[in-house]
């Protein structure tokens, strides 16, 4: 089957993050959406440890560790950029002040319910951090992730069957295959890969999907 | 005259008991005390709560607490990481409590121990695990979970310069929890490579007021460190 690579899928997140945007971007497969943002466009991103105007990675010899993004790799600070305690970073999203976070999802329910960050698997060892703030905090809340598990489950689901990081949060999901908005309208795909027909689309998807493009 | 300077981590230690709260600053590689925390592990309190973000890396600093045998509870949002081997063994032989609390709700139950909050309502975790058992209430059509503030007998934190009555400014991301966890504590003890003379620090600069700060010792200043971050993978799909 033909799919987006992940440079395409940022690419198409890209598209979407309009100028003069708060952006956050989470750990991992979102990270790469900084890159796709065109030059002209002023996009401020925020880290939850206290950054506004994030940069990118310092040149090699040039890292700071005492500037870090969440991840907890180097990074730089843009001009006009500012540094904050925690309270205030979390104040930011909880408040609604992020226009847009993107998350990574391992499901994302048909009413916007997300589960990113436990498996719940009885030996693992739970771990949160920011991802429930940031969940229901942000103005709009997109996921990115790939449209099947590893197995060939689809991760677009009717309930989740994760422990949830936060109930009917996510607004848009952007996959290898589709974006498909979610809300009370049902599940609209509005893009879908090139040579991808809906039906087969559907055929892999757990919930009702209504073509939208 | 106020003088909060202590003349070594030895003396800006020794009262610590058994059994204290004790918050300790840092997020990844920034802002992490760690001559406060070598202090605290030759000080010797045990039966500890520690108050961080995550739950130490590798065998040094928290970790070694940890391994130590010195902390009785660990209340952190993001324990498990590539080289939190520690942490991870005492909590799968059930030698370590953990809290896990998601991180906005970390920092704001610190914030309101310092500002004298009895509880607050916040969004954050609701309908989830962490907000199990915990009150709830629709306010103008929003759901809320009671949340209850987090005070604590010593906050060890690390700052960039400070003066004699314990006025802070900090280094980028090494600021993270050290201003808020600093109103949280009975007693704030602050490591800091640079102590200025009264009058230096630009007080439109300074972050931290004195009146949060009980004591300041001065370590050598060190480039911070690259951590064990990176490295590994993580089980948490995002954020």
């Amino acid at each position: 089957m033909k799919r987006w690579t992940r440079d395409q899928m940022a690419a198409r997140v890209a598209r979407d993050i309009a100028d003069g945007m708060v952006v956050n971007l989470g750990i991992g497969l979102p990270t790469l959406v900084a890159n796709h943002i065109p030059a002209d466009r002023e996009v401020v991103l925020h880290s939850e440890n206290g950054v506004l105007g994030m940069g990118p990675a310092p040149t090699p010899g040039a890292e700071d560790y005492d500037l870090i993004n969440a991840g907890k790799q180097p990074v730089t600070l843009r001009a006009g950029g500012s540094y904050f305690h925690h309270a205030d970073s979390f104040g930011m999203m909880r408040g609604g002040h992020l226009d847009v976070c993107v998350l990574g999802a391992f499901q994302v329910a048909a009413n916007g319910d997300l589960a990113n960050w436990h498996t719940g698997a009885p030996d693992a060892i739970p771990a949160v951090g920011g991802a429930m703030d940031l969940a229901i905090g942000a103005k709009k809340t997109f996921v990115m992730m790939e449209h099947l598990t590893k197995s060939g489950e689809s991760k677009l689901v009717e309930r989740c069957t994760y422990p949830l990081t936060g109930i009917g949060c996510v607004s848009r999901v952007y996959t290898d295959l589709a974006v498909i908005d979610l809300g009370p309208d049902g599940a609209r795909v509005i893009d879908v890969v090139d040579g991808l027909k809906f039906a087969e689309l559907q055929a892999i998807t757990a919930i009702t999907l209504i073509d939208r493009r | 005259m106020i003088d909060k300077i202590s003349p070594s981590v030895e003396a800006a230690l020794a009262d610590v008991p058994d059994g204290a709260t004790v918050m300790i600053g840092g997020f990844g590689t920034a802002g992490i005390p760690t001559q406060l925390i070598d202090g605290l592990i030759a000080q010797g309190a045990t039966g500890l709560t520690v108050v961080n973000n995550n739950a130490g890396n590798g065998e040094t600093g928290l970790a070694a607490l940890l391994k130590a045998g010195r902390v009785r509870k660990i209340i952190c949002s993001f324990p498990r990481q590539a080289d939190s081997q520690v942490f991870d063994a005492l909590y799968r032989s059930g030698q370590i409590e953990l809290e896990l609390v998601p991180q906005g709700n970390l920092a704001e139950r610190i914030r309101a121990a310092g500002a004298g909050i009895g509880a607050f309502f916040t969004p954050t975790g609701y309908g989830t695990e962490l907000a199990k058992g915990k009150e709830t209430r629709e306010i103008d059509g929003r759901p809320y979970v009671l949340e209850h503030p987090i005070h604590a007998d010593f906050a060890l934190i690390k700052a960039e310069r400070a003066d004699r009555w314990g006025n802070l400014s900090y280094r980028m991301t090494a600021r993270n929890f050290g201003p808020v966890m600093a109103t949280a504590a009975r007693c704030t003890v602050v490591e800091v490579p640079e102590i200025v003379a009264l009058g230096t620090l630009d007080p439109e600069s300074v972050v931290t007021p004195g009146i949060f700060v009980q004591r300041v010792v001065q370590v050598g200043r060190s480039v911070t460190q690259a951590g064990g971050f990176a490295a590994g993978k993580t089980e948490r799909g995002a954020a």
